[in-house]
């Protein structure tokens, strides 16, 4: 089973609607530990990777994702601008030249986007960042497709094990980004960055389901 | 709310053309991607100093760009850190072949826009070093947090970084020194109120009729303790002696290797200043606290510090780093050596900071 272009663009757009669904949900999670800025910083960018998709959506999906790499670089700021913007710069990167993506490909280079974003922020699972979320759901990913699911049931065990990180980390206390500073204070809070990171997972899944 | 602004998302680009107008003999300003820089560049033959950060701190960082200072700045949204692209247009602009040191305050987003504004500037064949600034002793912990964040020093790292690059001090000499200011400068904050961000409209914390805030950073987020207001000198004492009794701090910073051609963990000490060091005593307002108060505090200050053994050889007082209109005020003491008192009295020439011409 394989994930086409077009369906790509359509989780894209599908991410973009979330945000804005979400955004001042995800503002006020940060308010609690953070600035109050994350559904406006996402939001920011993801307007602009509509504005910029019908220009690049009928090149390869590596190209594709490299333009929404770059939009969010540089609209999203804050810590999650260049972390989503690594993510999908290394999601690019092994998508170059494809029309269309294989389960393990997909498995594959959502796995290399997760490792973009632990080299960048050098978070640990645990720190109450997006990582949360989205590394145990990228990971659910791969074990269901390498187990022999299909791309929607193994999106669908992603979405639940999101789901469940980004729960867990109401209890933890942050360790890394703007969180840290309150210390224990942080704790009893859900973060902001594994709740969009949640909904760009459950995004995916709703785009192919 | 009360300000003078004319629509909350204005805010940025307005203050900046008006200080474009104001100060065309020395900066000039570049919109989308924002960035201000000096108007001679690029300077032949000196390694670019470029720094950002966040709006809201004014005149850090654009007012200190200029002859002996920064050849440009990144503003980012208020209290929000500069996009790559900023950072990576005015590289292009400033650069003269010598290399670009980036100054950079330890925040989170900073960093990591920093870093890849940097990969993406090294993608363009350009030499590019980043030094972080970490000197807020508030923060205690590095293991458990993003670490010390960058406040007061930057101010003092860009001015002698800046004098250092106008004397022909290249790339790796350069971020040496920066590091050098790193580790013997630390800064201690305090907030009488908070402060309100034309976009969000309300204020970043409350705070009581009788409470101050201890350890604040510079982004009006909420500091180490909350206590009942005091006096000056109590204040001062605080202050001081949290900076002056600051043991030996370790963390690890990442820098790029230019050999290895890939990011670097280094570990880093701050040494506790000691009885007989000469420093520099920098009293800075958080942007509502009076010229008048800030020499109350210097004052005991100087009582400090001549019964700790400090010798202060060089001062600055007043809003350089600031959080849009809190009161408040930190300290931040820089131990000197004539290297860097040299560097110091040079002559700078930028909007905030002017001396020696
Ligand atoms: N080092 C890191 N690694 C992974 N995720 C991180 C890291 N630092 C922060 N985050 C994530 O980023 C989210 C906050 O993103 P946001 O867009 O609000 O940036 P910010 O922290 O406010 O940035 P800035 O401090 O520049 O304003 C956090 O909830 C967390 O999930
Ligand atoms: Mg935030």
């Amino acid at each position: 089973m394989s994930i086409t272009k077009k369906q790509i663009v359509q989780w894209l757009q599908a991410i973009a609607s979330v945000i804005e669904q979400n955004k001042d949900y995800l503002t006020e999670l940060d308010a609690a530990i953070g600035d109050a800025d994350h559904g406006i910083n996402l939001h920011r960018g993801f307007q602009k990777v509509l504005t910029q998709l019908p220009k690049v959506e009928d090149k390869d999906i590596g190209s594709i994702l490299k333009t929404v790499s770059m939009t969010l670089i540089s609209n999203v700021g804050g810590a999650s601008g260049p972390l989503y913007g690594t993510f999908f710069l290394r999601v690019s990167t092994e998508a170059t030249g494809k029309e269309e993506l294989t389960d393990t490909e997909l498995a594959h280079l959502l796995q290399a986007g997760v490792t973009g974003v632990v080299q960048r922020g050098k978070a640990n699972l645990g720190d109450k960042t997006m990582l949360d979320a989205l590394s145990p759901a990228v990971d659910a990913f791969a074990e269901a497709i390498t187990q022999g699911s299909t791309i929607v049931e193994a999106l669908s065990k992603s979405v639940q094990a999101a789901e469940i990180g980004m729960k867990e980390t109401i209890a933890l206390v942050a360790k890394k980004g703007r969180a840290s500073y309150l210390g224990e204070r942080s704790a009893g809070h859900q973060d902001p960055g594994a709740t969009s990171s949640y909904l760009i997972v459950q995004a995916l899944w709703e785009t192919l389901n | 709310m009360k300000k003078l602004i004319n629509h909350p998302d204005d805010f940025v680009r307005e203050s900046l053309e008006g200080m474009a107008v104001a100060h065309s003999d020395l900066i000039k300003v570049h919109f989308e991607p924002n960035f201000i820089y000096r108007t001679d560049v690029p300077v032949p033959n000196k390694v670019a100093l470029i720094s950002g950060g966040g709006s809201g701190h004014e005149p850090l960082h654009g007012g200190f760009v200029g002859m002996g200072m920064l050849d440009a700045a990144c503003p980012g949204e208020i209290f929000t850190s500069p996009t790559p692209d900023q950072m990576l247009e005015a590289a292009k602009v400033v650069s003269s072949g010598a290399g670009i040191l980036n100054i950079v305050k330890n925040y989170s987003g900073d960093v990591m826009n920093f870093e890849l504004a940097a990969e993406l500037a090294l993608s363009e064949g350009m030499r590019v070093l980043n030094i972080l600034i970490d000197d807020d002793v508030a923060v205690q912990d590095s293991l458990y947090t993003q670490g010390r964040r960058g406040v007061g020093t930057t101010v003092l790292a860009e001015k002698i970084c800046g004098a250092a690059a106008e004397r022909g001090y290249e790339l790796k000499q350069l971020a040496h020194l920066c590091r050098q200011v790193n580790i013997n400068g630390r800064s201690m904050g305090i907030a009488l109120t908070s402060c309100t961000p034309p976009a969000k409209g309300s204020l970043m914390f409350e705070l009581g009729e009788k409470e101050i805030e201890m350890g604040i950073g510079i982004h009006g987020e909420p500091g180490r303790k909350r206590m009942p207001l005091r006096s000056a000198d109590e204040i001062t004492e605080m202050l001081a002696l949290s900076i002056i009794e600051d043991a030996a701090y370790t963390r690890t910073l990442r820098e790029w290797d230019e050999e290895k051609e890939e990011w670097v963990e280094i570990e880093i000490i701050d040494l506790p200043f000691k009885k007989g060091d000469r420093v520099l005593a920098f009293v800075n307002s958080m942007g509502g606290t009076p010229l008048s108060e800030l020499y109350i505090i210097y004052r005991k200050l100087a009582q400090i510090c001549e019964q700790k053994g400090l010798q202060i050889v060089r001062s600055l007082i007043g809003p350089y780093i600031t959080s849009l209109e809190m009161q408040g005020c930190s300290i931040t003491l820089l131990k000197l050596n004539d290297e860097l008192i040299k560097l110091w009295d040079a002559p700078v020439k930028t909007p905030a900071l002017r001396w020696g011409i």
